[in-house]
């Protein structure tokens, strides 16, 4: 397509991006654990990122809705299109990115419309993962900050220069502003001049907006999804309709790794309804005209499995491994001062250990992929997270070049990390679509095929020793952390830096707590089972070990838990901020009614500070109910307010959910839940009143999806250690204290 | 050949009498509003209303509804619906969006018994319905706000 040939601003950055980007990008492959500069270099980057980068070649108006560049095109009756290159999941950033465009265009947020843009890594990609198109590591609106800026900036000096040259003015003298060009009492709409505008030449640094003009950024403007999810036509992978299209269902192995020995699939090819029976490199796949007769047929295969390579303990076998890992060295991955000899001689010692549950990511959609493998091509219908990844694999299974595999992304109906996945759902789709060519095939999951078949958040033990001085100041801290690795045994175990996946201390190592004696190691727990990043990775379990042993320390200490992190955090003006603005709007010092307490967690994670403090309510048959919430935020300049208030309360709710209830045990290396009588999400009931507060900054953006979540269950626990004496060490939380 | 109204509209459906109505919606009539979410009413994301109070369709026979009358948010459009469908875009209630379908077919059957329900009567109505994003905190509200949208016409 010719616009994409169009790169309008050359994917050139200011320098404030750059630096923005450096960090940033840094901070996400940190978290990821892959360490900077790999992903580059890996080899892992698909053939359609190696296509050359952006030409200045001449405009392209195509059709009647011309394209200004490769994000933004404006029709004839005003509506201005902005090409999504992330995944909507639920974080909100089609309306962010939207309003990205919108604000430097000049737009009126009513005009505004929006579409994914497709699978092209050479104009769509991801500018913290070089030249990779995907989403994650609460990194969108970051990454796109100045991108999609000057993209609506460009756009907007076209249209003016079109107007100019017809209304034979200079451009300088023309105002945009509310989706309308003037001069004088000349007025028009962007529409009237859109086909002219977009064939002139593209300005190579459009100016920008001084913030303090901004109409939209900072404003609470209203989702751009909410029509569509309220009304049921939202399109979901799920709801894909296809000419002929068929339904497909597998039967995996009772455990991951598992291989087929011998399939009996007689009576469920003879099965009303069914087209066919088909093996794949993990299961067997049942093809019918629709899901009950799918779902029927997949009873009566009769599959004999080889588990001889998949995992054969239990969780507390596990777990005793686990603490036993954690007794010997680990790998130092941060050492400040001696930690080790100044625990020798402390005044106080604290120490404790830790015990994280692995957990599932449970989106309510489950799992699914739409794949229609043709002779030449490939064309796949579903909520794309990873559009470089996906085509490369997708285009591996099908024999096919990455360029022949088209993506066509839809809503995710939830990801939290899930659809981050290589090797996995989309290449099952693929390898049971390509043995009907020419079908259109969905392939479902349940919500037990999902569980089954959970990438889950590693499980974890942790080994602390804290010492405090005489004079209540924290002087040491000595940290083992002990997990099974995300990213060994994928394909992106050639990223590791060092001898442990980086997830593994990730909030832990980079604490913001200037303790003079800080000794971090940390150790793989080697187990059969696949892992993913869950919402916040590492933070999401690391977090609540390290507040909950400050307020440990606090206690020895003898000091307020607020005080005691003040001084802690004295040289981090931004945890600072948000520390005090929760302790403020909590009014933390104010005395609380019998029977309830409070406790605080704070927490960096993906750029963004978040203080969170939890009141918690601690009934007479020793059952707690967490009452309020109270939330700051500092994410740097705040585009969407409503949707970082969002998506605060989702973290909240979310890593609550853990804390209290969610865990994913085995028993002889199987997974013991299977839907959400065993594996219980919050509901309603146990979400408790949230305020969400945002601290006002001109920092550069980063990313609201994840940091929400990590400071909850320590703030929870914290309370409960507040109220009892007793400090909580083990997730989940559950109902009694 | 089982008959009954769906969306004010009869319909005869030919088909395996076990077939949720889920997958009777979904995969026979293309109305893809209603979503799998558990496949054991252990999540709400199914929920539709039959003869005005709201089922899981995942878990409902097409043979347990013959004759019945089937809304669901594909064609529903109650004054209470409409209420509560115009709150939520008031607060801005959706994050990823799947399980609110079921989650608006909870709260309209709500109002459509209780004209002002309070907090417990809310948590009571809509713990059926589970949701990942957690927008329960913006769901109680916007049931609050509905109420008064709707101003006792339900």
């Amino acid at each position: 397509m010719n616009f994409l040939k169009r790169h309008a601003i050359s994917g050139q950055t200011s320098a404030g991006q750059k630096n923005a980007a450096a960090v940033s990008r840094r901070d996400f492959l940190q978290a990821m654990g892959l360490g900077g500069g790999l992903l580059m270099g890996s080899g892992f980057v698909a053939a359609s990122a190696q296509v050359a980068a952006a030409d200045n070649a001449p405009a392209m108006a195509t059709g009647e809705t011309p394209f200004f560049n490769a994000f933004v095109k404006i029709a004839p009756d005003n509506t201005v299109t902005i090409l999504v290159k992330h995944l909507d999941m639920g974080q909100g950033i089609s309306t962010g990115l939207t309003a990205l465009v919108a604000e430097e265009l000049g737009a009126r947020w009513a005009q505004m419309a929006w579409e994914y843009a497709p699978a092209d890594a050479s104009q769509y990609n991801n500018l913290f993962w070089g030249p990779t198109q995907g989403t994650g590591g609460s990194s969108s609106i970051a990454n796109s900050w100045m991108q999609l800026r000057q993209m609506g900036a460009a756009a907007r000096e076209m249209l003016v220069a079109a107007a100019a040259a017809e209304w034979k003015v200079p451009a300088s003298d023309i105002k945009v502003s509310e989706g309308v060009l003037s001069h004088g009492q000349r007025k028009a709409e962007f529409g009237v001049f859109a086909a002219k505008a977009a064939t002139l030449p593209v300005p190579e640094k459009p100016s920008l907006k001084d913030p303090k003009d901004f109409q939209l950024i900072g404003k609470n403007i209203p989702r751009k999804d909410s029509l569509e999810k309220t009304n049921g036509t939202a399109l979901y992978t799920q709801d894909i309709q296809l000419p002929g299209m068929l339904t497909a269902l597998v039967v995996y192995p009772p455990k991951l790794y598992g291989k087929v020995k011998k399939v009996d699939a007689a009576k469920a090819k003879a099965a009303p309804g069914v087209v066919a029976v088909v093996e794949f490199p993990r299961g067997v796949a049942v093809i019918a005209e629709n899901f009950w007769a799918a779902q029927k047929a997949r009873k009566l295969v009769q599959v004999d499995w080889d588990l001889s390579a998949s995992e054969t303990r239990s969780s507390s076998e596990l777990f005793a491994a686990a603490h036993s890992l954690a007794e010997k060295t680990g790998s130092p991955v941060k050492t400040k001062g001696d930690a080790a000899a100044a625990i020798t001689k402390a005044d106080k010692l604290v120490s404790a250990k830790y015990e994280l549950p692995y957990l599932t990511h449970a989106a309510i959609e489950p799992i699914n992929c739409v794949v229609k493998v043709e002779k030449n091509s490939c064309e796949l219908w579903f909520a794309c997270q990873m559009p470089t990844v996906d085509q490369q694999e997708v285009a591996a299974a099908t024999g096919l070049k990455p360029e022949q595999v088209k993506i066509n992304t839809l809503y995710a109906g939830g990801s939290f990390g899930r659809r981050a996945c290589p090797s996995d759902y989309v290449v099952d789709a693929a390898n049971i679509a390509k043995q009907l060519p020419g079908r259109a095939v969905k392939m479902l999951w349940t919500r037990e095929d999902e569980i089954l078949n959970g990438r889950y958040r590693p499980m974890a033990v942790h080994h602390i020793k804290g010492a405090v001085s005489a004079e209540g100041k924290a002087i040491a801290w000595q940290h083992h952390a002990v997990a099974q690795a995300i990213l060994r045994g994928t394909p992106f175990e050639g990223m590791i830096k060092g001898p442990v996946d980086g997830t593994v201390a990730e909030g832990i190592e980079d604490m913001h707590y200037a303790i003079p004696n800080l000794q971090v190691a940390a150790t793989e727990l080697p187990v059969k089972l696949s892992t993913l990043w869950w919402r916040s990775v590492g933070h999401s379990g690391n977090a609540f070990v390290v507040e909950t042993f400050v307020d440990q320390l606090a206690k020895a200490a003898n000091k307020d838990p607020v005080v005691f992190r003040r001084e802690l955090l004295a040289s981090e003006p931004r945890a600072l901020g948000v520390l005090n603005l929760a302790a403020q709007k909590s009014d933390w010092n104010k005395k609380l009614p019998e029977g309830v307490s409070r406790g605080i967690a704070v927490h960096k994670s993906f750029g963004t500070w978040v203080a969170q403090v939890a009141e918690v309510r601690v009934n007479a048959d020793k059952s707690f109910n967490v009452e309020r919430v109270v939330c700051a935020v500092d994410c740097g300049v705040a585009v969407t307010p409503d949707v970082i208030r969002a998506q605060m309360e989702g973290g909240i709710g979310m890593g609550l959910s853990a804390a209290l209830g969610e865990a994913i045990t085995l028993n002889k290396g199987a997974v013991e839940q299977s839907n959400f009588h065993n594996y219980p999400l919050l509901r309603i009931s146990d979400m408790p009143k949230v305020e969400v507060h945002i601290v006002p900054s001109a920092e550069m953006p980063s990313g609201v999806g994840e940091p929400g979540l990590p400071p909850i269950a320590g703030a929870v626990a914290n309370a409960l250690f507040a109220a009892t004496g007793k400090p909580f060490t083990k997730l989940p939380l559950g109902n009694r204290v | 050949m089982i008959s009954l109204t769906i969306n004010g509209k009869e319909q005869q459906l030919d088909i395996d009498p076990d077939t949720p109505l889920l997958w009777a919606l979904r995969d026979e009539l293309q109305m893809t509003g209603t979503k799998l979410g558990c496949g054991m009413a252990l999540c709400g994301a199914c929920t539709v209303h039959m003869n005005g109070s709201p089922v899981r369709a995942c878990s409902l026979p097409i043979s347990a509804a013959a004759g019945a009358k089937i809304d669901t948010i594909d064609g529903i459009n109650s004054p209470a619906f409409q209420a509560v469908q115009q709150a939520w875009r008031e607060l801005d209630v959706v994050q990823c969006g799947y399980c609110q379908s079921g989650q608006i077919m909870s709260a309209t059957a709500l109002l459509q018994g209780n004209k002002n329900p309070s907090d417990a009567q809310i948590d009571a109505a809509m713990s059926g319905n589970l949701c990942r994003c957690a927008t329960y905190h913006r769901i109680r509200g916007a049931i609050h706000q509905a109420a008064k949208n709707l101003g006792g016409k339900a």
